[in-house]
């Protein structure tokens, strides 16, 4: 069974955000990147860049092919980890760890529509 | 012993030469002949090696490939058959190979013969009302059939409702990025639980907006689509086409015709069906098929007979224009040609029921180490593996156990598509293979899954006989370097 991390909000697309005030930090579950298998280039999004909610963020490419990852929520990105561009097998190994892009949110309350931690786990039990 | 071969710059010794020109006999100075814009300032930067060099060297590197001539190759999804050498004799005619597109067509009466013989041929195998012979590939071939598709809409005044084109989950990838490219917003219908189309959930998306639906028959895990006729049944009644995607053509040879199961439009993959080399980029070739409705649109020219000989028939007044320069890859269009010539009628059914029978042969082998889906009903040319059993106990992944069969001489198949098994290989053996061949490959995967029971760490450096394991891949696509520059420093 994937790890969920507790304190973080999830999408169906198997985004997390961890909000902190105005911004949050977006990254991909564990459940997304044990899918994914070995990940090796991330295209990391523009800083400045808008983002909505569900629409494209950026493209994480795996052995297996590319695969879209969507932002949890809207707004702009005010910073992108370059970490993965060298390294982007971090997100298997440390997949909470590992944020993508930290994204100044717009509408706050567009995460009440996110999954909590319970809600994520019975989820992906039911993708099992 | 293979090694890694230097490249022929890096061979090159200052003043070695291997070739002896003649002296120029053109009086007068270079300096006097050619403007001063055409003449080079300093010498090109050519490699500088003796004629043994040369020979050596190109040799070696053609030891490090790996071909349908060197090996069993059981690429599905991608027809990698034999190709037949008399093709070969054909295509290197002097007739075929040293004309050019420009010349009088009095003078090429042959090749346009070939040509207008070729769409003839095509469309009695499909069912089909007339052929386009300019695409240069599948995915091109797709984006033609697209284009005809709103062509036909655009004259019928609903171009700008007709707005969705519809694809299984099970399509080959070129499907949905052709639609987008051509315009279209894509829709996925979900397959069943039987790997098909599912028929409810094909109901529920159709309607005014349908452009068409684009599919492929046997689809991608090698099942044919038996409810194809309710299915055209369903995209027609909402006003919308059907397109086939002939990659899969060569299960069905002689035995059902995409016409016939109600498809408007289509292309074939000369380079899979019709045993022309392809692989290493090309050159591929995709003749698009149009049932009668369609006929007005296909791009020009097209070759037509009339009694005096052939000729190109520019004035096409609802064409869609030109697709590619001049006529399409010719030198693959007559290697086609040979090809059908020879196999015949009996001959073309004859490929189709063993490339079945192969594949059927090589799953029934595998069922028992491997989770192969929808094994229990018989598959078409080709099948799914899920290596989700090793990935799952082992720790082995498809990658690995693909990387792994390089070991055992085999070219791995294709992996992770499609995308609705998960740890995915598809396995295409074709008819050319005996059943040594196949026996071969079943052994070497049979072997593969014990070694991952047994010692599942010796997968993660595999391939050890190569002469370069693991690349990177990925920076090699996105960072690739395609040519030696000189060190000036």
């Amino acid at each position: 069974m994937a790890e969920i991390k507790a304190g973080l909000k999830y999408t169906k697309e198997h985004e997390w955000i961890k909000v902190e005030g105005e911004k949050g930090y977006v990254g991909i579950s564990d459940y997304a990147q044990n899918a994914m298998g070995d990940i090796v280039f991330v295209e990391l999004p523009e800083v400045g860049q808008d983002v909505s909610a569900g629409g494209d963020l950026c493209v994480v490419e795996s052995v297996k092919g590319a695969n879209d990852v969507y932002s949890p929520a809207s707004g702009k990105i005010a910073e992108v980890n370059e970490d993965l561009e060298d390294s982007p097998e971090k997100i298997n190994e440390d997949p909470y760890g590992s944020w993508i892009a930290l994204v100044e949110l717009s509408d706050l309350s567009e995460l009440d529509g996110l999954m909590n931690e319970e809600a994520y786990r019975s989820y992906c039990e039911g993708l099992e | 012993m293979l090694s890694q071969e230097k490249l022929i710059f890096e061979k090159s010794r200052k003043g070695r030469v291997g070739v002896s020109l003649p002296r120029c006999d053109v009086p007068g100075a270079p300096s006097t002949l050619l403007p001063e814009s055409f003449r080079r300032s300093e010498d090109p930067s050519l490699p500088e090696v003796s004629e043994v060099d040369v020979v050596r060297h190109f040799t070696n590197l053609s030891q490090l490939n790996f071909g349908v001539d060197e090996g069993f190759y059981p690429l599905g999804s991608c027809t990698m058959k034999y190709n037949p050498k008399l093709n070969e004799n054909a295509a290197r005619l002097s007739g075929f190979s040293n004309i050019h597109p420009l010349q009088a067509e009095k003078t090429v009466q042959g090749a346009l013969k070939l040509m207008y013989d070729l769409s003839t041929m095509l469309c009695e195998i499909t069912g089909m009302a007339g052929m386009t012979l300019q695409p240069a590939a599948g995915a091109h071939g797709e984006l033609t059939g697209v284009f005809l598709i709103k062509a036909y809409h655009r004259r019928n005044g609903d171009e700008g409702t007709r707005t969705k084109i519809i694809v299984p989950d099970s399509a080959h990838g070129t499907n949905p990025a052709t639609a987008s490219v051509a315009g279209y917003d894509v829709v996925e219908v979900a397959s069943n639980d039987r790997g098909n189309v599912d028929i409810e959930a094909l109901k529920a998306v159709v309607g005014e907006d349908t452009a068409g639906m684009m599919l492929t028959n046997p689809n991608t895990l090698g099942l044919f689509e038996k409810d194809i006729l309710e299915i055209a049944e369903i995209v027609h009644g909402a006003g919308g086409l059907l397109y086939y995607d002939g990659a899969n053509a060569n299960a069905i040879l002689g035995k059902i015709r995409p016409g016939d199961m109600g498809f408007d439009v289509l292309h074939l993959n000369l380079h899979k069906t019709f045993s022309t080399p392809h692989g290493g980029g090309g050159p591929g070739s995709g003749p698009v098929g149009v049932s009668r409705r369609l006929l007005p649109f296909l791009p020009t020219p097209v070759v037509v007979e009339k009694g005096d000989g052939y000729s190109l028939d520019f004035d096409l007044p609802d064409s869609i224009g030109k697709v590619r320069s001049f006529y399409g890859n010719f030198g693959v269009l007559v290697r086609a040609y040979a090809y059908i010539m020879s196999m015949g009628a009996e001959g073309l059914l004859s490929a189709s029921e063993n490339a079945v029978l192969n594949a059927n042969y090589i799953m029934k082998r595998l069922e028992g180490e491997f989770d192969i889906p929808f094994s229990d009903v018989p598959c078409k040319h080709e099948f799914v593996i899920s290596g989700e059993k090793q990935h799952a106990e082992n720790g082995v992944s498809t990658l690995d156990m693909a990387k792994r069969l390089i070991d055992h001489g085999v070219h791995p198949p294709t992996i992770y598509f499609p995308l609705i098994v998960h740890e995915a290989m598809m396995v295409e053996p074709t008819e050319t293979e005996g059943k040594e061949t196949l026996d071969r490959f079943v052994d070497a995967m049979i072997e593969i899954a014990k070694e991952a029971k047994e010692k599942p760490e010796i997968f993660h450096d595999a391939p050890y006989t190569t002469v370069v394991s693991r690349l990177d891949e990925t920076r090699a696509a996105r960072k690739p370097v395609l040519r030696w520059t000189e060190d000036k420093g």
